[in-house]
């Protein structure tokens, strides 16, 4: 019986940290959030130097064949570092992969996905809830439609679409019938895209060994990396609140003195471990095949959705008007984990789920 | 990361289970009331006999004389909760008293408390807090003079649970009456039948007497009562503190506990529907779920420290405060179900689960505070864990 992560696993995330640290300090979020795709792009490089890409792949496709908990560890790293990059997509598209079975189009794609070679787009939104009258449809194996949300729709070379049936489909992102419209959000540091489907051709893989498995899978790691990114994100505020607290001074005293503000970081830290707790938790039970997963990875991502805007909100305010301010940045951090909380399930969706899967609900 | 149990805790687990099966017949439940109700001190007897209290405490002193295993102390824990059976008992002599004592107390003091006190035949109360000393216990006045061959007490004590039923008392005292606040006290067993007790119940919320001021008038204690030497009764009361807290905030019962509020859930109906069709309702159950996952698999990771002899850190220092919120949370959401059934009270027509979740909901604002309010908690976790100052000691009058 062990709970805490291995000697490999700290190590490994201390070099993801250390890479990022140099890789992706706040000028670089900086120029990002400007829109300065070169400079995004080399962040993803850094990255994949470390060969971070497949790491839920099998060795045979050239992954690292571990984990959904090491991937959160990766994750948790750059959300803390409010850095770009497709891993979480790839490693999305990675876990739909694999429950095919191993067939030969399944790998290749696998294969592609895991070197970089194909950059992949992921279309889940549809699957989660519909806005703004989106769909999909195939039609002799041709897809019409759009979806709303696609995760790194502009970088991608092939998209990975959540079908209404529960399949994947597979779509060149270059091909004619397919218009990219880049999304602005609030946290511009990812970038999410609407993309419309004119009579696509499309790819849709078979054997899978349950219908839907791939999607459902898709999404339960969607859902648990978005949840660690914004751990890393929520780490990062509350370490920046604490040490800011303990330079500024009013009244004579650094604010950090303050019982009112001690308070303010003790309640930010008493939140933000057992969530920790949770995530891990639901990592290994994902990793395990326990039946337990599906429901801690629901409870992760509504309760980091909670605790991430307590933890966005009182870190800025501990930093007074400061914490308001671009020359601060702390904003990037406030942003992204708003965007983490609404992205593949807003928190009440995904509580909503969580009562269904247990039988709490009876329509 | 590997949360398998090893064959030993698995056979743990089924051998427990099944002693707890074999022997439901025999577990007391809520309506034998009273601490030393003769079902209760037999189940504990059985506990006792099976290994399934006092575990680790010496077979000389009536335990098991078993190597400490957190694993499996918390495999027993589980299987109570699983199979709603009484737990052992775990008043603060079996949960505060004991543990002092096997760590601090003489070999005679050991003798003459530990086996009675496990055996549920020996009950304590604590005499910690005074009207003048809560959250700041050291500034505590009530004296014990050197007089003779013994101690002469006078002060008072207050927030003494059990004070009424309790055979003993373990007690804070001011003996060096010249040192600093800290270096003054000492640690005192005494009867709660030596003449100079006066026990005054104080009504709380609840309506009910959970606690008590107790009034020492010239009482004289033995001097070889005591636990530790003189001055050392700060160190010997920390000693303590860290099992109260650590009692506080157990994750399985608030699993249990959320779990109870879903059946009442799907129990209750307004208009016959059921309040579990009620998405408002399921919301909030499911929100808190999160938080009870989240805390027990933060309860893993501290367990999985202290396995490996590591400090639990963070996680550790905040279970008291957000276990405790946590458990009053679900005590609201089961009255706020129950709706206007829900201010229920005492005996009343129409009344539910006996007014356990009334009862329960204001009791627990009372650990909320007790045992180190949650202020005190947030002190603790920016000081100890984020390193933010400390807070100044005031200046004694």
């Amino acid at each position: 019986m062990d709970f805490s992560l291995s000697e490999d696993q700290l190590s490994f995330q201390s070099s993801v940290r250390g890479l990022l640290e140099r890789s992706c300090p706040l000028d670089v979020v900086r120029v990002v959030a400007a829109g300065d795709r070169d400079a995004a792009e080399r962040v993803v490089r850094d990255l994949d130097a470390l060969g971070v890409r497949g790491v839920m792949a099998p060795e045979a496709d050239g992954g690292l064949e571990l984990g959904l908990l090491d991937a959160v560890i990766i994750q948790e790293m750059i959300g803390r570092q409010c850095a770009p990059g497709d891993f979480s997509g790839a490693a999305i598209v990675i876990a739909g992969l694999s429950s095919f079975g191993g067939t030969s189009a399944a790998r290749a794609w696998m294969t592609k996905v895991v070197s970089g070679d194909v950059r992949p787009g992921v279309a889940l939104a549809e699957r989660i809830g519909v806005r703004d009258g989106t769909g999909l449809r195939l039609e002799g194996g041709r897809l019409h439609g759009r979806s709303l949300f696609v995760v790194d729709g502009d970088t991608a070379t092939h998209l990975f679409i959540a079908l209404p049936s529960g399949s994947l489909a597979i779509v060149d992102a270059t091909a004619q019938g397919v218009s990219r419209v880049p999304l602005r959000t609030i946290d511009a540091t990812r970038v999410f895209s609407e993309i419309l489907f004119d009579g696509v051709p499309a790819e849709v893989l078979t054997g899978e060994s349950l219908a839907g498995a791939a999607v459902n899978r898709m999404t339960a790691v969607a859902r648990l990396l978005v949840a660690a990114d914004a751990l890393g994100a929520m780490q990062v505020m509350l370490e920046r609140a604490v040490a800011y607290s303990l330079e500024r001074k009013q009244f004579g005293r650094v604010i950090g003195s303050f019982q009112a503000v001690k308070h303010m970081c003790a309640e930010m830290a008493a939140r933000l471990e057992p969530l920790r707790a949770l995530i891990w938790h639901a990592a290994h039970a994902f990793d395990e095949g326990s039946e337990e997963a599906d429901l801690l990875i629901l409870l992760a991502k509504s309760h980091a959705a909670e605790v991430g805007v307590f933890i966005a909100r009182t870190a800025t305010e501990v930093h007074g008007g400061m914490g308001f301010t671009d020359l601060v940045g702390l904003h990037y951090w406030f942003k992204r984990i708003g965007v983490s909380r609404q992205v593949f399930g807003a928190p009440e969706a995904v509580r909503g789920e969580a009562a269904r899967l247990q039988g709490w609900v009876s329509s | 990361m590997d949360l398998r149990l090893s064959s030993e805790h698995q056979a743990f687990r089924a051998h427990v289970a099944s002693l707890l099966e074999s022997h439901r017949h025999l577990a007391p439940t809520a309506t034998d009331r009273g601490l030393k109700h003769p079902k209760r001190l037999a189940w504990q007897a059985f506990l006792l006999r099976e290994g399934l209290a006092a575990r680790t405490v010496p077979e000389a002193y009536g335990g098991r004389g078993e190597a400490p295993d957190i694993l499996k102390s918390r495999i027993l824990s589980e299987e109570f909760a699983r199979t709603g059976l009484a737990p052992p008992l775990a008043g603060q002599g079996i949960s505060m008293l004991v543990p002092t004592l096997l760590e601090l107390g003489t070999p005679e003091q050991r003798q003459a408390y530990i086996g009675p006190t496990l055996r549920g035949e020996m009950v304590w109360c604590q005499g910690y807090s005074e009207p003048g000393s809560g959250s700041d216990l050291a500034s505590l006045t009530t004296r014990a003079v050197a007089d003779g061959d013994d101690y002469v007490i006078n002060g008072q004590k207050i927030w003494t649970s059990t004070a009424m039923q309790a055979d003993m008392i373990f007690c804070l005292v001011r003996t060096e009456a010249d040192a600093p606040a800290h270096q003054g006290i000492s640690y005192l067993l005494f009867s709660m039948k030596t003449p100079g007790i006066e026990i005054r119940p104080l009504v709380d919320m609840t309506g009910t007497a959970n606690f008590n001021e107790v009034f020492f008038t010239d009482v004289r204690v033995p001097r070889r009562q005591i636990v530790g030497k003189p001055g050392e009764g700060w160190k010997v009361a920390n000693a303590t503190l860290t099992h109260e807290r650590g009692m506080l905030g157990d994750p399985s019962a608030s699993r249990a506990r959320l779990m109870r509020v879903a059946e009442i859930m799907q129990r209750e109906t307004v208009d016959g529907r059921s309040l579990m069709e009620d998405p408002v309702f399921r919301d909030r159950l499911v929100a808190l779920q999160a938080r009870v996952y989240a805390m027990q698999a933060n309860g893993l990771r501290v367990m999985s420290a202290q396995l490996k002899g590591e400090s639990p850190g963070m996680a550790g220092l905040i279970i008291k405060l957000e276990g405790c919120e946590l458990n009053h949370e679900i005590a609201r959401l089961a009255i706020d179900a129950m709706g206007e059934l829900g201010i229920l009270y005492d005996d009343s027509p129409h009344l539910r689960d006996d007014g356990d979740w009334q009862q329960k909901y204001m009791y627990d604002l009372g650990l909320i505070i007790g045992g180190g309010t949650a202020q005190i908690q947030k002190n603790i976790i920016s000081e100890r864990g984020l390193g933010m100052p400390r807070e100044p000691k005031s200046a004694k009058a």
